[in-house]
């Protein structure tokens, strides 16, 4: 019972991340139908951006942790979000319009790239920072067993759901929202309206990867350790959830992240860690047979 | 049309400039966190340092690289509009329909069978091109479910790593031969594919894509943990090499062997020209198997599909058993590849079997133009020679080789020798090509 709360904590806790990282798949793909590769990346280098600050402020004396917290997630988040546009403007958007493939392939090289990239100028060694936010709750304890709610937990649960109300409201309420709807609906009659399409897609790119941001932020602090390959593994998860919840639903991307993050702990807490992976991915396999569009996805219907 | 004009118009040095700054601009930016800045580790401690000059390095780079690139587009497209208003059509040759593309293809034959003659005595020509020979027949392998089934697969790698691991372990557990475990990985291999093929049936696109991806990492998942079976992240070592018709390639001993058969000294490079000929051959037999397939219903059917699932069905073509085969076949032709690099190695690892492995799988499917079996070949020996060459600068060419995935891209979409032409076309005037 212990151990099943305690998965819980941290199955939520790492749900969260993949469901930031998702959004940034599920809007691309809503708004121009292709897989963003490269968007695992762009979450390491995000991380790499906030060891890097980190290092800075402690560097300067800063000790606060709150202030630093903030000054890593809105630095993380500006050049991270720079790197999310470049990407667009490079490698997507001239190949706008041409086949399905080619921009999957321009991705993957792009992930290539920017994997690269950073173990060449950031080294390829596991990169530790000094523990940015130690403790947490003892919630309870059962015959020995504490449960215990890291303050780090807590930190990535409160940005998440903030985060998570105030992009839902961005995107039904506001005037960006509704233009990045109609994008996802019909890029050419959006652009007959006299809206900048192109711009649209940029600014989608730029919030994906700012959300994949906040995610990377959120995980350096949360395992202390970054090296230039997590975007891999991360990234593949985090578009596993968000097939799961349904592609091109935000909602689903969240709730396809949390499942997928419950999935890995309660899995690898009962059963077998090495595996949790093959757990994640079946159970995809068996979602997509029996309801292909994911789960609040709608399904598609192809007219003739 | 004033739209075109707009278009067309000629940019201004300043307006070049102007844009140039703003590249520069970026490229401080992206730059500043990454180049710039760099933490090391001193003591168990990280420590920041900089790189000024190499990050001014690359703003200066990237100004000067975007100046050039301007002004060579500029000309380019005025030279294009010049070209348009002087009312000469450009030409328009399909360089797939080509025939220059037949002999081109025999070329490349009469080449691939003299290499190891002429570079009998350079081991590492022998060894790279055999290198190339497997991406292609690989890429062939893929391109009858990506180019030809237009079923999007990226966890190819998996039955590569089938087809290998089944050899590895006939071999070393059982004491097969290359040639008795070759029809059986293949067999193994396939039935892999159905078995893959089976839940995608119903999913499109994306979707099968990354349940493909999962499956790849499935089966690498299960042989890094599945020690008893595998050898867990050890692999399998000292598998034994394919033999010539029962002559294994060893020093003379007291079994007659290659060398002292034939008469020969013994020397290591019979071995590797032997293994270069070997996948030349499985390699040109996939080709030719694959070009036959494509004349067959089952072939018509798979490019059928692609265009256009719902007519097919339409037209009473089981959708069902068209995408399985294709799967099936395209799994096996990975597993004979996997076969071969097993023996080839001797060892094989799960290290051999990641993802970014399927990525350069997919990657030269797509560069040399979905369905074009030549096209397959040049982007082989792109991607294979790219990162070869780029060995004295070993550090970048993992860069350089994405970098070159997206030039290329965007270069040509379609790939390098893009065409989508049915294999068979029906002529108005009954006459059949």
């Amino acid at each position: 019972m212990a151990l099943a709360l305690q998965q819980l904590i941290n199955g939520l806790t790492l749900g969260a991340v993949y469901g930031l990282i998702a959004i940034g798949y599920t809007m691309v793909y809503g708004i121009i139908g292709m897989i963003n590769f490269a968007h695992g990346d762009i979450y390491m280098v995000s991380a790499f951006i906030a060891v890097t600050v980190f290092t800075l402020l402690a560097g300067f004396g800063i000790s606060s942790v709150p202030l630093s917290l903030l000054v890593v997630l809105l630095v993380a988040v500006f050049f991270t979000s720079i790197y999310g546009w470049t990407v667009e403007r490079t490698a997507y958007r001239p190949l706008r319009g041409s086949t399905r493939l080619a921009p999957l392939i321009s991705a993957i090289g792009m992930s290539i790239f920017l994997q690269n990239m950073v173990q060449l100028t950031q080294g390829a060694r596991v990169k530790p920072i000094a523990p940015v936010l130690v403790g947490g709750i003892d919630v309870l304890t059962v015959d020995g067993f504490t449960v215990r709610l890291a303050y780090s937990q807590i930190l990535i649960v409160v940005v998440t759901v903030t985060l998570m109300t105030g992009f839902t409201w961005l995107i039904t309420k506001t005037s960006f929202g509704r233009q990045q709807r109609s994008c996802e609906q019909d890029r050419l009659m959006t652009s007959l309206l006299g809206i900048n399409v192109d711009r649209t897609i940029s600014l989608t790119f730029m919030l994906g990867a700012a959300l994949a941001a906040v995610a990377g932020v959120m995980v350096t602090v949360y395992y202390g350790v970054v090296d230039f390959f997590i975007g891999f593994v991360a990234g593949i998860k985090a578009f596993t959830a968000a097939v799961l919840g349904g592609i091109g639903s935000l909602p689903g991307a969240m709730l396809g992240g949390l499942l997928i993050g419950l999935i890995e702990a309660f899995w690898a807490a009962y059963l077998s860690a090495e595996y949790k992976d093959v757990a994640t991915f079946t159970i995809l396999i068996v979602v997509l047979m029996f309801r292909p569009s994911g789960l609040l996805g709608r399904p598609e219907v192809e007219k003739v | 049309m004033a739209a075109l004009i707009l278009a067309h118009h000629q940019t201004s040095p300043a307006e070049r400039l102007k844009d140039a700054a703003a590249v520069a601009f970026i490229a401080l930016l992206l730059g500043i966190p990454m180049i710039g800045l760099l933490t090391v580790d001193q003591g168990g401690a990280l420590r920041i340092a900089t790189r000024w000059p190499a990050l001014f390095a690359f703003v200066a780079a990237c100004f000067v690289g975007r100046l050039v690139l301007r002004y060579a587009l500029d000309q380019w497209r005025a030279r294009q509009l010049a070209r348009d208003q002087a009312d000469t059509p450009a030409k328009e040759v399909s360089l797939a329909t080509n025939p220059l593309l037949n002999w081109i293809g025999w070329v490349a034959l009469g080449v691939s069978v003299a290499l190891p003659i002429v570079f009998a005595e350079n081991r590492y020509v022998v060894d790279t091109a055999t290198t190339v020979l497997i991406y292609v027949m690989l890429g062939w392998g893929l391109n009858v479910v990506v180019g030809l089934a237009g079923l999007l697969d990226l966890g190819y790698v998996a039955f590569y790593a089938v087809g290998a691991y089944t050899y590895g372990l006939l071999s070393t557990q059982f004491g097969w031969g290359f040639w008795s475990a070759l029809p059986v990985a293949g067999a193994i291999t396939a039935s892999f594919g159905v078995l893959l093929g089976w839940p995608t049936l119903r999913l499109r696109g994306d979707y099968l894509a990354i349940v493909t991806l999962g499956f790849g990492e499935i089966i690498r998942i299960i042989l890094v943990n599945w020690t008893e079976l595998s050898g867990g992240p050890n692999g399998i070592a000292s598998i034994p090499r394919p033999s010539f018709f029962g002559l294994p390639f060893k020093p003379p001993g007291d079994d007659p062997t290659f060398a002292s058969f034939f008469g020969l000294e013994y020397a290591t490079h019979q071995r590797i020209v032997f293994l270069y000929y070997l996948i030349l051959v499985l390699a040109l037999l996939t080709n030719l198997f694959v070009s036959r397939m494509r004349r067959l219903p089952i072939g018509r059917a798979w490019e059928a599909m692609r265009e256009d699932e719902i007519a097919c069905k339409a037209m009473g073509i089981n959708a069902r058993n068209v995408k399985l085969s294709a799967f099936a076949i395209g799994a096996m032709l990975g597993g004979f590849a996997g076969v071969f690099f097993a023996a080839r190695q001797g060892f094989i690892s799960p290290e051999s079997f990641t993802f970014s492995e399927s990525a350069i799988i997919l990657a030269i499917v797509v560069l040399g133009g979905m369905g074009s079996q030549l096209g397959v070949v040049l982007a082989s020996l792109v991607l294979v020679l790219l990162p070869e060459l780029g060995r004295d600068f070993a550090e970048y060419r993992m860069l350089l080789f994405g970098a070159a995935m997206i030039l290329i891209m965007i270069w040509k979409p379609g790939g390098i020798l893009s065409h989508r032409e049915p294999t068979l076309r029906y002529f108005a005037n009954g006459g059949r090509r």
